[in-house]
């Protein structure tokens, strides 16, 4: 459980964070407040009034012209007032400041990946710096989903066939939960992942090391790391539990029964087959619903992975 | 009972007379031909929004509709308006030979407009002008040419299922005017027929020029 | 035991007899009572989803059902609650019933016609069914495009369920117009009408109004499913968004079409247990209104976040906060009509009373979600869930058991439980709160809507939640065994056991077929408790 921020808000880290909570304060208090006054005067005139043996004939008032003006207006005027202060915050969040760095989001299903200026890509982990302002382009490979980051009070649909576009500026370093907020199926709660929020210092030499390339690792750890970064494990499992896919343990070199009848061999091409066009075959149980990772993965990374899985043995 | 209207037959006993099941009967229809009027309303709304969107699409499409035979089914289905109404007033006088004929008239006019969409249709399907994903055709210009004939069947399809309820009322109306149900002094559902079948003609007339003349 | 039976001789629920009486009937009681059988049958099932669900959330992981099956579950549970509960709830089944009555009149202006809605009612609940075993639908109640084109679930049938529910709604709505506008006892004027007849009235326009778009858009989602036509999905050049503004042109009308015979009902109660004149009559009767116009004009405030232009979101953030004004008229009303009051705590006026807490939570966390910016936080999270169980099952529910308790004795002539049902009362009430107020932080937290799976922090508010709806559970379990108890056992009611004076409590209860012997004459308004004495016959 988080220990800070309040009863209702997760702490807020981003700049618009406070001006939302706010408003939401003071429709709280103010509902607090009409609350007590209706409940209270329930209980008041039920215990007042409560009825002692037969009813008679009660009193007949039925108006009160003032009291009647006031429980319009008042409520009018503080509507009013919310309606103003929540659409200018609304403006804020949907003018993007011009120095915004611009990310690329796109959702399908079910995994978030990002595409950096500087043409790295990471799945389901945001990396920005901090005190900067991030623009988010976002579009959807399949159905509606929504960003959904509850720690900057921003939430936007991301769509099939179209660019929506919203942005933040994240005002203190950490890890951020990101949710897909729209439902989209049957992996709608796994479609999850984190904002990682770092220094400027370290924005710049994590984006040098160029995420994903895998330096330094050898194809089997590298597969290991992409398996983790590249969602395959929402679907995937590596202890032999199947879950929206088989696992992966003891796949290679056994042989997979198909949906349609038959079945094929599990060798190198065949698992890069089924990474780039997953469609082609489809394994016998299962639903047709791998997203393909061409454009996603790059040759060396299909290497890794393929590595990866061969040494999953049973 | 106290009420004094067993007396006429065709008063429900939950009326107190003829005037108010006639005025309860008349809001009724007038109430459902507005939901009628809603349920096109929103095929008319997705006409308006493709079109501002693919102007261009929607013109050069358009052109694949005859307008030879959407004229002639205009012509056929005013006309049956106005037998229709003619058929209202007949009655009102009391002239039953000339309401059956008027309305038998009526029955033949929507066949013809059924006949007529039969042979547009049959022609657009020979072509592959199909609604959605069956749409084969290559003649459009312009992005998704299929979302223009999608909306063309599913709005005169709809009228169509229409004109058959049409169809379908009239002739009970007419069964029940061949058994003398009806007189100048009860004419109600003939009435309200009528303007069923009003309603029908008038979406045509809207859907006739927004598809065949400006597309 | 022997006057029983000559007095139950006569009465609408004996005679005529056999099953055919029933299934042929045009009595506008007993299609009420055919009506409330089918909602009570489908509360029962939605509740039995609900109860699945929450017990699912007790922990996070997968416990006890897969995410496809937890998907249906919540998509069966909100279709059977809406289309087949809680829009058909009241007016169909009280209102069918009350309606006549509190006109004076022998029946609704179109018998037939009546009976036709309750029988597309069956056909509409028979596809919805059928869903279920051809692989439930696994959308949302939304059936939101482009998932709903792509799903293999069987949308078809369900679409077509709502779709074929939709003309029911339509039926009853047109019956009950032109019902009120001509069926009217001499005497009773338009402002001599019981408040329940005025809330009838203005739902009927939503419902007359609103429906037939539904009717259309569900339409081109089939057509859509079956052959592509390329209107809302976009892999077909169609605009999801476009779905999105059809349904909630609908869909958010209907929420008005769920309330508002439900505040009418809180209008009835609140005098008559007051024993009080109603307070502002024409403020409460025209803000129906009010409410039912401006509904109209509100559906985008769904989609704040769905990318529509700041323009439209600004205006919909605007009119939705008009919404709320009537609202409030409302509420203080009926505060003001117990003011000087002889209030009872029968078990009804319990239910008013919980509708009056917990509407008035609900309506005013509609206002959080209408304010722009802090619906982006909220929007699609378990405060939206919470915020519409505590309108719907805190609002419309509380308003439909409290009618149901107000007129049980009138149908079926029977007196239940007070102990028991008081007690009931008690349980719901608790066990609501524990469930859905839970919700509210949940949502502000940042926990999502129709999550199979969420994160461990979440886990001891889910567990909460899921107490309380055990709890509440036991409320409906013990209503129900009372209920029937008293249709059994119970002790036979007389014409007027609260002390009313709307038509209604002039007739034997249950009443006779024709509901009265002569068309009675209005000589004086519906909550003239001021004037007139009246004794209780219980
Ligand atoms: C019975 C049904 C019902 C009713 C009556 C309402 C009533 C209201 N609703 Fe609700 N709503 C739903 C059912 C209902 N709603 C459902 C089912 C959904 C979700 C659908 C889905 O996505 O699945 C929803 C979702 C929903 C949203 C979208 C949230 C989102 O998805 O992001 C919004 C946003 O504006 C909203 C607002 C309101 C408002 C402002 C009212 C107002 O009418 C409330 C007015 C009442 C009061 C305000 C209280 C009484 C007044 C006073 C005590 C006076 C003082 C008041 C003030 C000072 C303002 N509702
Ligand atoms: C009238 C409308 C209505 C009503 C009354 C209810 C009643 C309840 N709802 Fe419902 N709910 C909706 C309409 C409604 N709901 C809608 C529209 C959605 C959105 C769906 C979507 O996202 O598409 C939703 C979604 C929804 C969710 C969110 C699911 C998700 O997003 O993942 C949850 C979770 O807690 C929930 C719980 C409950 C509970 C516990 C009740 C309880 O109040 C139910 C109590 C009733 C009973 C228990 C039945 C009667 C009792 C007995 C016969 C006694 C014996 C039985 C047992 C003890 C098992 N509902
Ligand atoms: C959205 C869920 C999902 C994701 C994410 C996913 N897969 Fe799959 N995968 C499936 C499903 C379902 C199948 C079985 C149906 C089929 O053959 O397409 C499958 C099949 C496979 C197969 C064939 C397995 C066999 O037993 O024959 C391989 C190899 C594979 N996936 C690799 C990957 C890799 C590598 C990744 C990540 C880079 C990945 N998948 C991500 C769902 C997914
Ligand atoms: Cu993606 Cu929900
Ligand atoms: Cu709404």
């Amino acid at each position: 459980m988080d220990t800070t921020g309040t009863l209702f808000m997760p702490p807020g880290q981003s700049t618009l964070s406070g001006e939302v909570d706010s408003l939401f304060y003071f429709i709280f208090y103010m509902s607090v407040f009409f609350f007590v006054l209706i409940v209270a005067g329930t209980i008041i005139f039920v215990y007042r009034y409560r009825r002692r043996g037969k009813a008679g004939l009660t009193s007949g008032v039925s108006h009160n012209t003032t009291l009647e003006v006031t429980w319009t207006v008042i409520p009018l005027i503080l509507v009013l007032i919310i309606f103003v202060w929540g659409f200018k915050t609304y403006m804020r969040m949907n003018v993007v400041p011009k120095d915004a760095i611009e990310i690329k989001v796109t959702g399908q299903k079910w995994f978030w990946s990002f595409d950096y200026p500087e043409g790295a890509t990471t799945v389901n982990e945001l990396v920005v710096p901090v005190d900067k302002p991030i623009k988010l382009l976002m579009s959807s490979k399949d159905v509606i989903h929504s960003f959904f980051v509850p720690a900057f009070r921003m939430k936007m649909d991301v769509l099939p066939n179209r660019y929506t576009i919203t942005w933040f500026e994240a005002i203190g370093a950490g890890n951020y939960d990101l949710l897909c907020a729209e439902y989209c199926g049957k992996g709608h709660s796994e479609m999850l992942g984190k904002v990682k929020v770092v220094s400027d210092r370290e924005y710049a030499e994590w984006l040098e090391k160029g995420p994903g390339t895998g330096e330094g690792l050898n194809p089997v750890d590298f597969g290991a790391q992409l398996y983790k970064s590249k969602a395959c494990f929402t679907c995937h499992s590596v202890d032999g539990t199947p879950n929206i896919g088989p696992s992966f343990k003891g796949v290679y070199g056994h042989k997979a029964s198909l949906e349609k009848g038959g079945e094929t061999a599990v060798d190198e091409n065949y698992l890069r087959e089924s990474i780039l066009d997953p469609q082609a075959k489809i394994v016998a149980g299962y639903q047709p619903v791998m997203p393909t990772y061409q454009g996603v993965l790059k040759d060396k990374q299909i290497d890794a992975l393929i590595a990866y899985i061969k040494s999953l043995k049973e | 009972m106290t009420d004094a209207h067993s007396h006429q037959p065709y008063v429900a006993h939950h009326f107190t007379d003829a005037f108010q099941q006639r005025e309860a009967a008349k809001l009724g229809v007038w109430i459902f031909l507005l939901t009628e009027i809603l349920l096109f309303g929103g095929l008319f709304v997705a006409y308006s929004v493709f079109r501002a969107w693919n102007p261009d699409m929607f013109h050069n499409a358009h052109k694949f509709l005859d307008v030879r035979m959407g004229t002639l089914n205009t012509v056929v289905l005013i006309t049956s308006s106005v037998t229709v109404a003619l058929a209202i007033r007949a009655i009102q006088l009391g002239r039953k030979k000339q309401t059956i004929g008027l309305l038998v008239a009526t029955l033949v006019l929507a066949g013809v407009f059924l006949v007529v969409k039969y042979f547009e249709y049959s022609h657009k399907f020979h072509l592959g002008q199909l609604p959605g994903k069956y749409y084969t055709f290559t003649g459009v210009e312009g992005s998704n040419p299929h979302v223009f004939f999608s909306i063309y069947f599913a709005m005169t399809g709809l009228h169509g299922i229409h004109v058959l309820a049409g169809m379908a009322v009239i002739s009970w109306a007419l069964i029940n005017t061949m058994k003398g149900k009806y007189s100048s002094e009860y004419f109600t559902p003939i009435e309200m027929a009528g303007l069923y079948w009003h309603l029908v003609d008038m979406i045509w007339i809207f859907l006739f020029p927004l598809f065949y003349l400006v597309g | 035991m022997n006057n029983n039976e000559t007095a139950n001789s006569i009465s609408f629920l004996s005679e005529p007899k056999g099953l055919k009486s029933w299934l042929f009937t045009l009595d506008h009681k007993r299609i009420g009572i055919l009506y409330l059988g089918g909602i009570m049958f489908s509360f029962i099932l939605g509740g039995v989803f609900a109860m699945l669900i929450r017990l699912e959330l007790l922990r996070p992981g997968p416990d006890l059902v897969s995410a496809d099956t937890y998907n249906q579950l919540f998509t069966l549970h909100g279709a059977v609650m809406i289309f087949l509960f809680i829009i058909p709830g009241v007016p169909a089944a009280l209102g069918n019933f009350v309606l006549p009555l509190m006109l004076g009149a022998k029946d609704v202006a179109f018998p037939r016609l009546n009976l036709a809605s309750w029988y597309i009612y069956v056909v509409g609940a028979a596809f919805a069914l059928y869903s279920l075993h051809s692989g439930a639908v696994d959308t949302g109640w939304t059936f939101y495009t482009p998932y709903s084109v792509q799903t293999q679930t069987s949308v078809v049938s369900m679409t077509l369920a709502a779709f074929i529910l939709g003309f029911s709604s339509i039926f009853t709505g047109l019956n009950f117009i032109v019902t009120i506008h001509k069926l009217r006892a001499p005497g009773q004027t338009w402002f001599k009408l019981p408040l329940f007849v005025w809330a009838l009235y203005a739902t009927a326009i939503i419902q007359v109004l609103a429906t037939p778009v539904l009717g259309i858009t569900l339409l081109l989602l089939i057509l859509e499913r079956l052959f592509g036509i390329g209107i809302f999905d976009p892999a077909m050049g169609g605009d999801p968004v476009l779905y999105q503004h059809f349904f909630w042109f609908y869909s958010h009308p209907a929420v008005y079409i769920m309330i508002l015979p439900g505040m009418g009902i809180i209008s009835e109660l609140i005098s008559v247990f007051s024993h009080k004149k109603i307070f502002g009559y024409k403020a409460i009767a025209f803000s129906s209104f009010g409410i039912a116009l401006v509904s109209f004009l509100v559906w985008g405030h769904h989609m704040f976040v769905s990318g529509q232009s700041e323009i439209a979101a600004m205006i919909f953030s605007f009119l939705t906060f008009l919404v709320g004004i009537p609202s409030g008229i409302k509420v203080f009303n009926w505060l003001s009509t117990m003011y000087k009051g002889s209030i009872s705590l029968e078990t009804p006026m319990l239910y008013a009373l919980s509708f009056l807490v917990l509407f008035t939570i609900g309506g005013l966390t509609g206002i959080f979600l209408g304010a722009l910016s802090v619906d982006v936080h909220l929007h699609d999270t378990y405060f939206v869930v919470a915020h519409f169980h505590y309108v719907m099952m805190g609002g419309t529910v509380m308003a439909f058991l409290g009618g149901l308790h107000y007129w049980w004795p009138k149908m079926f002539g029977k007196l239940y439980s007070s102990l028991w049902s008081k007690i009931s009362v008690a349980l719901i009430f608790i066990g609501f709160n524990v469930t859905f107020f839970s919700q509210f932080i949940l949502g502000t937290k940042g926990m999502p809507r129709r999550y199979y799976n969420y994160l461990d922090q979440f886990q001891p508010l889910h567990a909460f939640s899921t107490v309380g709806s055990w709890i509440l559970g036991l409320g409906f379990l013990i209503m129900f065994v009372y209920l029937i108890h008293s249709l059994f056992r119970g002790r036979r009611s007389g014409p007027n056991p609260w002390g009313a004076l709307t038509f209604e409590w002039t007739t034997p209860s249950p009443p006779p077929t024709y509901n009265f012997k002569e068309t009675p004459r209005l000589t004086h308004g519906p909550y003239d408790f001021d004037k007139i004495a009246v004794e209780e016959t219980k």
